[in-house]
């Protein structure tokens, strides 16, 4: 009798070999542009100089994370990236959570497709053109919603000079950009729910609230839960498309829109004055806090639900 | 009228104008780009244009050396980009679902600690740029962004998906792992293929951050970083305008307000127009995603 090759038990070393071959390229992308620059990290504590390298710079200790700390723009940066990711984690999940459900009592199908369809364009769009289509509503002379925005009493001679209005422009286009996927999201889970447990609650009575709230809702728990960890561990982090080309990089509108990636960003990039070192020591306490942020909240969260925990 | 008919009605009148939220602005561009520039001194963007005149795109065609130079680009580093990414990943998350393969566990935790924990902008900028020396090559657009972790993952949810009789009966038969994969898992995965391989697709033609860090020769520019640097030039210009002398700025050819969309509309199309058609590709990718990997 021919002897039935198990999947279940160990396969041979040659198939070992073989498939680590075939993951090569993968392993060896990821060593080169994920793990080499994790001993970059040294940089964040040397003055590092262009022309000495990595080991060639003088070592300084912490003070790159002194000289950060102490600016004046530490706060503001740090303030508004906390802020600006507090209240895109907080609108977005309920914005994303509340149009899903109604949209799970949309019955007729191709309106639902169309209301898909039109919600999740925005991702597709670079923010370079995004950038341009803000551009096109708030433009000093010639926006189209200048007419609107001054109904309300502010000034539009030149809004990307004018700092108070951005942050709900930038939280507005933030989640215009980002609702479709969210919700489409959301909706294939309400959709994968049995219609069997609403009709059991409907004969017991239960109102189309209490159904949505006591039915749809637990469902949608542990993915939300997921997104909120791997969010909470990129909280010092942000999106930098948004805050760099929807604001034109406008140095008027920093007080309100500077993040710690835009921040960093000028850092590397200023041809005169490139303070690499602290950059590199910025981004060392982003990673570091965000890392240790996801371990903590993913903790909490196995705790009170494993099921729901990210790993 | 029934309760319900209202509520219904409600709902519908909402998303109405949610979708016209997201609908107008992209249309706006469009008519913006195809109106008369004298119409917009005077009366400023509209969403309809009062006139329809196509000089913009004309103006863009005219010089195109950029734009297509730009194009050739993006096109180059999409559709190569693309195929290596979705091989690559795909052989990878093959031997991750490989029931029996000694190193899955350790290779998949190499793997997720990657979305963890990350070297930050700096190190990865100072490797890229000295140590690797890509600084205005091809290949810096083409390795950014090559390998996704998360892609992989979902990747290997699907392979699971595969029947392991299928698997067993090629064993039996003595076939390499190089040729399971080539004769099996590539044929039976074409949906994640495809889904996967439009949003790499969609990530490079969309991709403007490395041109803006690592690219300097005209050459290279690839679409949207074209689009963002004539952007951040007019902001210059127009910010600097009254330290100027006259003369200097009737010289300069600002593109118009209509060109500028037109560009917009030009670099963004290809994919707007590819949307529609694959969005279903698209969402069956990100659910399956999303729900832990």
């Amino acid at each position: 009798m021919k002897a039935k090759i198990k999947l279940k038990s160990r396969v041979s070393t040659n198939r070992d070999f073989q498939l680590l071959i075939l993951s090569l390229p993968v392993l060896l992308y990821v060593f080169v542009f994920c793990y080499l620059p994790m001993a970059g990290i040294v940089v964040a504590f040397e003055d590092y100089r262009y022309d000495k390298g990595v080991f060639g710079s003088e070592l300084i200790g912490f003070r790159n994370f002194e000289f950060f700390f102490k600016s004046d723009s530490a706060f503001t940066v740090t303030f508004n990236t906390l802020a600006y990711n507090l209240a895109f984690i907080v609108v977005g999940t309920l914005l994303s959570i509340s149009v899903a459900l109604l949209l799970n009592e949309v019955k007729n199908k191709t309106a639902i497709k169309i209301y898909q369809t039109s919600m999740f364009l925005p991702y597709f769009f670079s923010w370079v053109v995004v950038a341009f289509i803000v551009y096109a509503f708030i433009s000093p002379s010639y926006g189209m919603a200048n007419s609107f925005i001054s109904s309300l009493g502010i000034d539009t001679s030149n809004l990307y000079f004018s700092p108070p209005i951005w942050p709900f422009i930038l939280l507005f286009v933030g989640e215009w950009k980002y609702l479709g996927y969210s919700v489409i999201i959301n909706y294939t889970v309400l959709m994968g729910i049995d219609s069997s447990y609403y009709e059991a609650a409907e004969v017991d009575g239960a109102s189309k609230l209490q159904r949505a709230w006591h039915i749809s809702v637990p469902f949608l728990v542990p993915i939300t839960v997921i997104q909120i960890i791997m969010a909470v561990g990129r909280i010092f982090s942000s999106d930098f498309g948004l805050f760099y080309q929807v604001t034109r990089d406008s140095s008027m509108l920093y007080s309100v829109t500077d993040v710690i990636d835009t921040y960093i960003f000028r850092a590397i990039m200023n041809p005169s004055n490139s303070d690499v070192g602290m950059g590199a020591a910025i981004g060392l306490f982003q990673s570091l806090v965000g890392f240790i942020l996801v371990i903590i909240t993913n903790t909490i969260v196995s705790k009170v639900n494993k099921e729901a925990a990210l790993y | 009228m029934k309760p319900n008919s209202i509520h219904k009605s409600i709902i519908n009148i909402f998303f109405i104008i949610l979708s016209l939220m997201f609908i107008i602005p992209i249309i706006s561009i469009i008519s913006i780009s195809l109106t008369n520039e004298n119409d917009i001194l005077e009366f400023g963007y509209s969403v309809i244009p009062r006139s329809i005149d196509t000089i913009a795109y004309e103006y863009i065609f005219k010089n195109p050396k950029q734009i297509i130079d730009s194009y050739k680009v993006t096109i180059l580093i999409s559709v190569v980009g693309t195929v290596l990414s979705t091989l690559f990943m795909l052989m990878c998350s093959y031997t991750l679902a490989r029931k029996g393969f000694r190193y899955k566990r350790i290779l998949s935790f190499y793997l997720f600690f990657t979305l963890l924990f990350n070297g930050g902008l700096i190190p990865s900028y100072i490797l890229t740029a000295k140590y690797l020396n890509l600084r205005d090559t091809i290949w810096v657009l083409i390795l950014s962004g090559l390998v996704n972790v998360w892609y992989i993952f979902i990747l290997r949810t699907f392979i699971q998906g595969i029947p392991e009789s299928i698997i067993e009966s090629a064993l039996i038969d003595g076939a390499s792992e190089y040729r399971i994969f080539s004769a099996l898992i590539i044929p039976l995965s074409t949906p994640a293929i495809a889904t996967i391989g439009l949003l790499n697709l969609f990530g490079y033609w969309n991709n403007w951050m490395t041109a803006l860090l690592y690219i300097q020769n005209k050459e290279l520019y690839p679409l949207q970083y074209l689009l963002q640097k004539i952007m951040m030039d007019i902001q210059a210009v127009i910010a600097n305008m009254d330290k100027l002398p006259r003369e200097v700025i009737e010289e300069m050819d600002i593109p118009s307000e209509t060109t500028r969309m037109a560009l917009a509309v030009v670099t963004a199309g290809p994919m707007l127009f590819i949307m529609p058609f694959f969005q279903k590709y698209f969402i069956r990718g990100m659910t399956v995603g999303s729900i832990k990997g």
